[in-house]
């Protein structure tokens, strides 16, 4: 009897004692990524301290350090992120609302989702090449210009603002959809009353945070030919433009110091300030209509 | 208007057509992703081919010498290759068990409170621009690794590696949870009511349960590693080289060229539209696209088979 309960305890010990273990691991593995980014992060914070100012965010590009700023490339990126919107927007909820509430669930409809799944992996600086034969080339829209690199952007996050908004429109119950048709509505027009109204949030969330990931790409512009260093703001869409990744992208390869562990690190935060603030954006819409439905 | 069926019926009539139209336009707006496709394709293809009319594929494919714009000039990709299978294979040495790991505690320990202020933390790794990791890897992991590694030098592909490896954690983990999530209750009760410990029921129940999912997100995030752009051109810097396999520690310590840095270096010069070295840019541009389309394919194609099991 004793024997029989001392293995069982020994059995019982062993194996909490891996489960402990184990449990331990998996959460280091969960905090490591964060915790390594974190310290990243702090380290370019300290760094940015003293270089971060008004002068800096209102500067053009300086060969001197202390005088050295972000404005073209600020504006440059902001301007490109709001034409970005303006196309992927409508394509984007104009191609979910056709394979949600149109497509039957046929071949063509699946090797369309089949695609868009598969374009949204292609590497970034494929979509650059893509812009480069196309537009650059082939359209003659102009080496590096604002309006190139608008329409390059937007066709590598349409994937993205596609699967995002289908993902909006599945969530709209279907008795509301049938409430309408009962009512005697055109499929536009319960799109249009039921469907979308009821969707915008989720669908502008999904977009804004593509944006997100639309001003942080480099690999495309440098590809198109965006200039690495532009003094001014674009003055249309023809224009040669900068933008701060771009810029970023530049100043790192300077070799001084100054630039590497100051205005680099500026040029660093201030661009993930904005991506935080785009973001916080998209999640507020989402937590403001989330807790108005509930 | 005492009449109501009259007008109503010839609206109708003048609805349909309208109705016609817009599903129309909603339908070119998903075509476009098929013509962006095409695009891809008949672009890289156009341009490679006028490369592969001058420059054979089997010299493009086995040469081990990348020097398109300085004399004398040569188009060998292997380097290019084996730089971004070092990159590649560094950063999966860190994704794939952490990834999965993070998985594990996601799906399997983590309270509901944890859980929902980790996985967004964690999604946040995948949304820190390229550029800035590059950044981070050149000016601060490097010089911490050379600590350890004295004869580091300041472009490796160690930091790369790492810093990638970093990036695409969030790649591995949000799939690789989704599929344990997906595996029933019951069989974690079935686990349980033989006595096993959450360790037990994690690697032998869940884990070979899900591991197709598993499998769709590693070759997900190794296809992500592959096109990785601007953190191994920033970090790994430009040197083409063949990758040594008889000095270990020169793999990663010194300074490599991967297909997509090589591309950036010739997309950032000034080689005009009609010289090889263009066209070669789009003949690596095409071997990348097919490496990472396929990649692309087959996880989409490893991951449907875990759904269609639990559905």
């Amino acid at each position: 009897m004793a024997a029989e309960t001392e293995t069982r305890t020994d059995f019982g010990e062993v194996s909490r004692w891996k489960d402990g273990v184990f449990k331990y691991v998996t959460l280091a593995a969960a905090l490591f990524g964060v915790v390594t980014l974190g310290v990243l992060l702090a380290y370019v914070t300290v760094d940015a301290v003293g270089w971060l100012d008004w002068q800096f965010l209102t500067s053009p590009p300086h060969p001197l350090p202390e005088e050295a700023g972000l404005f073209p490339a600020l504006v440059g990126s902001i301007v490109l992120m709001l034409l970005i919107a303006l196309v992927t927007f409508p394509l984007g909820v104009g191609a979910a609302i056709y394979l949600e509430e149109y497509a039957s669930d046929g071949r063509l409809t699946r090797f369309i989702q089949l695609n868009i799944a598969n374009l949204a992996g292609v590497p970034s600086v494929v979509y650059g090449l893509l812009g480069l034969g196309l537009f650059v080339q082939l359209l003659s829209f102009g080496y590096g210009t604002l309006l190139v690199a608008a329409f390059t952007v937007s066709l590598l996050i349409l994937p993205i603002v596609i699967i995002s908004a289908q993902e909006a429109i599945r969530s709209v119950p279907d008795s509301l959809r049938q409430a309408s048709y009962g009512m005697g509505a055109t499929k536009r027009q319960t799109i249009r009353n039921v469907v979308l109204p009821r969707s915008l949030p989720g669908i502008m969330t999904g977009t804004i945070l593509a944006l997100g990931r639309a001003i942080g790409e480099t690999a495309p512009l440098i590809m198109i030919g965006v200039p690495t260093t532009v003094f001014g703001v674009p003055d249309g869409l023809f224009a040669k433009f900068s933008a701060m990744p771009m810029q970023i992208y530049t100043w790192s390869s300077y070799p001084d110091t100054a630039f590497q562990y100051g205005v680099v690190s500026a040029g660093v935060v201030t661009l993930l300030v904005v991506l935080l603030s785009i973001n916080s954006i998209a999640i507020l819409i989402r937590n403001k209509y989330q807790t108005e439905r509930s | 208007m005492s009449d109501t069926t009259a007008p109503d019926l010839s609206r109708r009539s003048g609805q349909n057509t309208r109705e016609f139209a817009y599903r129309a336009v909603f339908f070119v707006c998903a075509l476009l992703s098929i013509l962006t496709t095409l695009a891809i394709v008949v672009t890289l293809l156009s341009d490679a081919l006028t490369f592969f009319a001058e420059v054979s594929p089997i010299a493009f494919l086995t040469g081990t010498t990348w020097s398109p714009a300085n004399e004398p000039v040569s188009f060998g990709v292997l380097p290019l290759v084996t730089g971004t299978l070092v990159i590649t294979f560094g950063a999966a040495a860190i994704a794939l068990p952490v990834g999965l790991l993070t998985a594990i505690y996601l799906a399997e320990y983590a309270s509901d409170r944890a859980r929902s202020v980790l996985k967004p933390a964690i999604e946040v790794l995948a949304g820190v621009p390229t550029v800035v990791y590059g950044y981070f890897a050149l000016v601060y992991v490097t010089p911490a690794l050379s600590v350890v590694f004295p004869t580091i030098s300041t472009f490796n592909a160690l930091s790369a590696s790492i810093i990638v490896g970093i990036m695409i954690i969030p790649m591995v983990s949000s799939i690789s949870e989704d599929a344990m999530s997906s595996v029933p209750d019951s069989l974690r009760e079935a686990g349980y009511g033989l006595g096993a410990t959450r360790f037990t029921v994690s690697t032998s129940v869940v884990v070979p349960a899900s591991v197709s999912g598993i499998a769709s997100s590693y070759i997900l995030a190794l296809s992500r590693a592959i096109g990785e752009t601007m953190a191994v051109t920033i970090a790994a810097g430009n040197t083409p080289r063949l990758v040594d396999l008889t000095d270990p520690a020169g793999i990663f310590l010194d300074s490599i060229q991967t297909m997509t840095a090589a591309m950036v270096q010739l997309g950032a010069s000034d080689v005009t539209g009609q010289s090889l070295a263009y066209r070669s840019l789009f003949a690596v541009g095409l071997t990348l696209f097919v490496i990472t389309f396929a990649m692309n394919l087959i996880s989409e194609w490893v991951a449907s088979r875990y759904r269609e099991e639990y559905r």
